[in-house]
């Protein structure tokens, strides 16, 4: 289970909301869903620490809860944070992304299978071959040594 | 004390696998020794629905971000280019991308040819025999023919184009540039207890299927039937050597860490380029003070990466994304020296056929084409599933700088120093990977790509680790013979990358575990008198 705090939870799901908002022309969820940031908080794991810094280097940026801010100053604090945040923010970003493009309406919005690769695999069309007539017909060209 | 054995191979990854398997049929007593278990299929990332969150954690291909008990740490903060291997039976052959080309002809010579480096002290018509045989024992897919590489005779028959194929098949024939279908290990039909290939797609980090090739599946079962016995979760600490000057065995921690020695008549390290180096620097004495085998004081030095020159754009087409193997063609247009493009030497194409939704998103949010905000969504869809990717894959020459040592602090879970990479990109490298990114810019030009970005070099593509035990007739100027074996140390053989005088332009797999089976051959050749 996560170990953010409540503060922590507030801004992570407020930037989440920044980063991906929901879409009503994709008909998908913002990354601020419930379950997307359940899905987050339940597999952070070994990202855990570097989340954390980067919430409070978000939390130090921002002066009060994301949230709290009026919109042009929410952009303004976010931009900062992406621009230098480093590594932390990578992640946090990062964990936000892969938490949102695994979940079921995303996906299915997405025109992905709901299922892992394996065993099912994927089929793939043989191509078209005659594309490489041109190379055949050139004459072996191997430097010797 | 363990009982002696005749034989004592110290890794089981792409080398060890092969040199157990070939000396199997002398019925010695041969003893194999990895620091990591065997793998189960059933864990493999593509097996469950995160399959691709798996790459960013537990299945990174950095050794100091997965972090399991069987890999060792690696200091490479001072270098560009970020070790990446896979510890384990199997070795990094678990999770590689499966391209399989050999060096060419030429890069045996690079001294004779362009007056650059050193020519190997073998060719490769020496090694002609041990690559058909290897491509066997691993089952390699391709089509035989092209003109641009040595031939060889693929098992089986090549992967599809899928749709990325023709996408690339066209651009370079509208610029008139050479293209192929790939060698791959990756199995086309069922081969050798194989099934073949359906396209998981999320292939590097291991095979689920068993279709992709590796030395777990391939070489071992076999060497285990011969009689080879393979101890898992055993880290070897060092190598000893007696009052002749030989070695006479390996310090280990065995699989509840606890201190054993393993006497051996012979030992053979299979370590790859950074973790032989580390071995042997952690193995002084009194006699060998500077490390063993290291009289030269090339052990550890001439460390070659092949910086990897990535440029990548987006199509309009829909791409084969991550339902395919990721690479399928390759490119040997710019393999050869031209001086007119300002460096000696060149490098080899790979092509990648696209990329999963969560690797795109995070990938493309980085470079700063992944907007934040309302418009994400819309351009998301733009970029996921039509990505085409042109990675130069260029020869680096070995320069005595770029080395690994031990690092003074930092240790493994035994406490056995770790490895220090130092290392930069050559001037000629540069030159060579800017040569690259603009014909690679180019092609998906030709392609119809937009939003294209780069990364200049793949900072995590330090996969082929070569040059720091090098091969050569001088003892002073080289770590092995021209058979692999010490210069210093007649009982001992290195038998993995760090024997490569040069490194071609092209992933190195194959070329190594011909070299292998070469060493074994050579071996069991001088049976009689090994240790003359």
């Amino acid at each position: 289970m996560s170990e953010l705090t409540q503060t922590q939870r507030d801004d992570l799901r407020t930037i989440a909301a920044m980063i991906i908002p929901a879409s009503e022309e994709y008909k998908v969820p913002g990354a601020d869903d419930p379950a997307i940031q359940a899905d987050m908080l339940t597999t952070l794991g070994r990202d855990t620490a570097l989340v954390q810094k980067a919430l409070d280097h978000l939390a130090q940026l921002a002066g009060k809860p994301l949230a709290a801010l009026d919109a042009a100053r929410r952009d303004a604090v976010a931009k900062e944070f992406r621009a230098t945040g480093g590594a932390a923010a990578a992640t946090l970003v990062r964990v936000v992304l892969q938490c949102y493009y695994r979940d079921d309406r995303v996906l299915r919005s997405l025109g992905i299978e709901l299922r892992a690769p394996f065993p099912r695999g994927h089929v793939l069309p043989d191509g078209d071959w005659s594309l490489l007539d041109p190379v055949k017909e050139r004459p072996v060209n191997l430097r010797r040594a | 004390m363990n009982d002696p054995v005749d034989v004592l191979i110290i890794g089981a990854g792409a080398s060890g696998a092969a040199v157990a398997w070939s000396l199997a049929d002398t019925k010695m007593h041969i003893l194999c020794l990895d620091q990591g278990g065997w793998m189960n299929p059933a864990e493999y990332p593509s097996t469950g629905r995160d399959w691709e969150a798996k790459f960013y954690g537990d299945w990174s291909t950095s050794p100091n971000v997965r972090g399991r008990p069987e890999d060792y740490p690696i200091n490479d903060d001072n270098s560009p280019i970020k070790v990446v291997n896979f510890n384990g039976v199997g070795g990094s052959t678990v999770m590689y991308t499966a391209h399989w080309p050999r060096l060419h002809p030429s890069d045996f010579k690079v001294k004779t040819l362009d007056g650059v480096a050193d020519d190997w002290p073998i060719d490769y018509d020496a090694l002609t025999p041990f690559f058909e045989e290897n491509d066997r024992m691993m089952g390699v897919s391709g089509l035989s023919g092209d003109p641009r590489s040595p031939l060889t005779h693929p098992p089986m028959p090549p992967q599809p184009l899928g749709l990325s194929g023709p996408l690339i098949g066209k651009a370079m024939n509208k610029l008139g540039w050479h293209w192929w279908p790939s060698d791959t290990t990756v199995a086309t039909m069922d081969y050798e207890g194989r099934a073949r290939c359906i396209n998981l797609g999320h292939c590097t980090p291991a095979c689920a299927q068993g279709a992709k090739a590796s030395t777990d599946i391939t070489y071992w079962p076999h060497a285990i039937r011969a009689g080879v016995e393979l101890k898992t979760h055993c880290r070897v600490r060092e190598i000893m050597t007696n009052a002749d000057g030989m070695a006479s065995g390996v310090v280990y921690y065995d699989k509840d860490g606890v201190e054993q020695f393993q006497p051996a008549e012979v030992v053979i390290i299979a370590c790859n380029g950074v973790g032989t180096p580390r071995l042997l620097l952690n193995s002084v004495s009194g006699r060998f003070p500077n490390g063993l085998a290291n009289s030269s004081g090339l052990v550890g030095k001439n460390l070659m990466f092949h910086p990897y020159a990535q440029i990548y754009g987006f199509v309009k087409e829909v791409t084969d994304s991550n339902r395919a193997p990721p690479t399928c063609l390759w490119s040997k247009e710019f393999y050869d020296t031209d001086l007119s493009r300002g460096f000696v030497r060149g490098y080899g194409i790979q092509f990648g056929r696209g990329a999963g939704p969560v690797f795109e998103a995070v990938a493309s949010e980085q470079k700063g084409i992944l907007p934040w905000g309302a418009d994400h969504h819309r351009v998301f869809r733009r970029l996921n599933g039509h990505r085409l990717a042109v990675s130069a894959i260029c020869e680096d020459l070995p320069e005595e700088h770029n080395r690994v040592t031990l690092d003074p602090v930092l240790k493994d879970g035994h406490g056995i120093p770790a490895p220090r990479i130092d290392y930069t990109i050559s001037e000629n490298s540069r030159k060579m990977m800017d040569h690259g990114l603009a014909r690679g810019r180019e092609i998906l030009e030709a392609a119809g790509a937009t939003d294209i970005c780069t990364n200049d070099p793949i900072p995590w593509g330090g996969w082929h680790l070569l040059g720091t035990a090098r091969m050569g007739t001088d003892p002073d100027r080289s770590v092995v013979n021209e058979w692999g074996r010490s210069h210093d140390v007649k009982n001992l053989f290195i038998v993995d990358g760090s024997v490569f005088v040069t490194s071609g332009g092209v992933n190195p797999t194959s070329t190594i575990q011909a070299v292998a089976l070469y060493i074994a051959d050579q071996m069991k050749q001088r049976l009689a008198n090994l240790f003359d």
